[in-house]
């Protein structure tokens, strides 16, 4: 049933993060359909050796951005909301395209220098995913 | 109906300490407060001769303190009260099994003294473990005898586990057995695990709640999660003459001419701006692994005392 999240202490980022990405992930590609049940929490942290703690953040962060539903003693499913799964891919590119601009602010590069590295890395990233097509 | 259940619950603690010490000639434990929420998994962390073990046995009643409260699953804890221990299992590399019996003896020894014993979880454990009943002590292998020993203490189905370094020096194979095993038996959300260790990656993973102990002392307390996402580290160029600005929680590590590493054990949003402001370039903000994060909180602990 879990056997599709992957844990990794190699990825520096936070335990609860990585399991709502591939939460969301399978939600976003079909998957896991509207309605579909999740594990509980505590056999989700026993299937994946993770800290119940880790999971039930990650539940309560994807209850609240609308991607499960959980109901009083039933334990929680994938939300049955229009558009979730264009939503949740719609998400994911914002919060890359916010890292990205994050660092650009941090390494102090102007509006116009972002606009222009990503346009830039527009044209390359297409050119080439045509390149692979052909 | 049950999440009621899972709140009410939530706060109810399995075992805590409050003010303990205890002195010996080279050694002093000082004034720990600790407290352990039922249904969770807590890691205690800290170098070898820390006070993990001292701890432990003080919460056990092995040890009697010298100044401070102690109780474990609802009652105080002293050395006479054996009974108050039925439903803890304790699990230190000091014990010992008697070399020319087997593990199967060792399990029906275990039985008659627990009424608890569970015959079906043990024969679960063995197979689990890659253990076979009939295997004289003598001939097992440090894995095999840790594995042996867990499975003495696991089948009798105690209420609070506590752990001094299960997993020092185990394969990684034996580790991720012995891990699996531990969050199978926090499924049950009444039982209750303390585990200590050496080595951060042992507990990080599986633990609710992790305590950094140093030299009698401890000096933080959180969720792994936590941990990584308030502490990071910051490399920075600096005009020459530049000092660190004070700021709570931030410490130099290294510098190299104009480049600096920081430490921050209070990340947050504004502070790469603060940072600048005092002339600075940011060159990367970086995630510690929670091993750094350790060294770090030692090394800072160890600094405030001497100053």
């Amino acid at each position: 049933m879990h056997s599709w999240i992957t844990i990794s202490l190699g990825d520096p980022r936070p335990l609860y993060l990585q399991v709502i990405e591939q939460v969301k992930r399978r939600v976003a590609v079909g998957d896991l359909p509207p309605g579909a049940e999740l594990p509980s929490i505590r056999e989700l942290a026993a299937g994946l050796k993770v800290s119940v703690i880790t999971i039930k953040r990650a539940y309560l962060e994807l209850e609240r951005d609308g991607v499960i539903a959980t109901r009083q003693g039933k334990g929680s499913v994938v939300a049955d909301k229009p558009g979730l799964q264009a939503s949740i891919q719609e998400g994911e590119l914002r919060d890359h395209l916010k890292q990205a601009v994050s660092l650009g602010l941090l390494l102090g590069k102007s509006k116009t220098d972002m606009q222009r590295r990503i346009a830039e890395i527009y044209e390359q990233t297409q050119k080439v995913a045509n390149e692979k097509r052909t | 109906m049950k999440k009621e259940l899972d709140s009410s619950t939530a706060t109810e603690l399995a075992a805590s300490m409050e003010g303990v010490s205890k002195s010996y000639k080279h050694f002093k434990l000082r004034s720990i407060d600790f407290s352990l929420e039922k249904g969770t998994v807590a890691g205690l962390i800290g170098p070898n001769g820390a006070g993990k073990s001292t701890t432990m046995r003080i919460l056990m009643g092995l040890v009697q303190p010298d100044e401070g409260t102690v109780s474990a699953l609802g009652k105080s804890i002293s050395s006479s009260e054996a009974s108050s221990k039925q439903d803890i299992g304790y699990f230190s590399d000091d014990m010992r099994l008697y070399k020319p019996e087997s593990i199967g003896w060792h399990m029906q020894f275990v039985r008659s003294l627990y009424p608890s014993w569970d015959d079906g979880y043990a024969a679960q454990l063995l197979d689990r473990f890659g253990l076979i009943a009939h295997q004289i002590v003598k001939g097992l292998s440090h894995g095999q005898r840790v594995k042996a020993m867990l499975l003495l203490i696991l089948a009798r189905r105690p209420k609070l586990l506590i752990l001094d370094e299960p997993t020092n020096g185990l394969d990684p194979v034996a580790k991720h057995e012995i891990l699996t095993e531990l969050m199978r038996i926090v499924e049950d959300d009444s039982r209750t695990i303390l585990y200590s260790s050496h080595n951060t990656q042992d507990v990080e993973q599986i633990s609710d709640s992790i305590t950094f102990i140093d030299r009698g002392r401890v000096i933080a307390s959180s969720n792994r999660d936590e941990f990584v996402e308030r502490w990071k580290r910051i490399r920075i160029h600096a005009p020459d003459g530049w000092k660190t600005p004070s700021m709570e929680g931030l410490r130099l590590e290294s510098s190299h001419r104009n480049l600096h590493v920081l430490s921050l054990s209070n990340f947050h949003e504004q502070v790469p701006n603060q940072l600048q402001q005092s002339g600075i370039v940011i060159e990367a903000v970086e995630s510690m692994t929670l091993e750094e994060i350790f060294v770090s909180s030692v090394m800072r602990g160890r600094e405030e005392i001497q100053s």
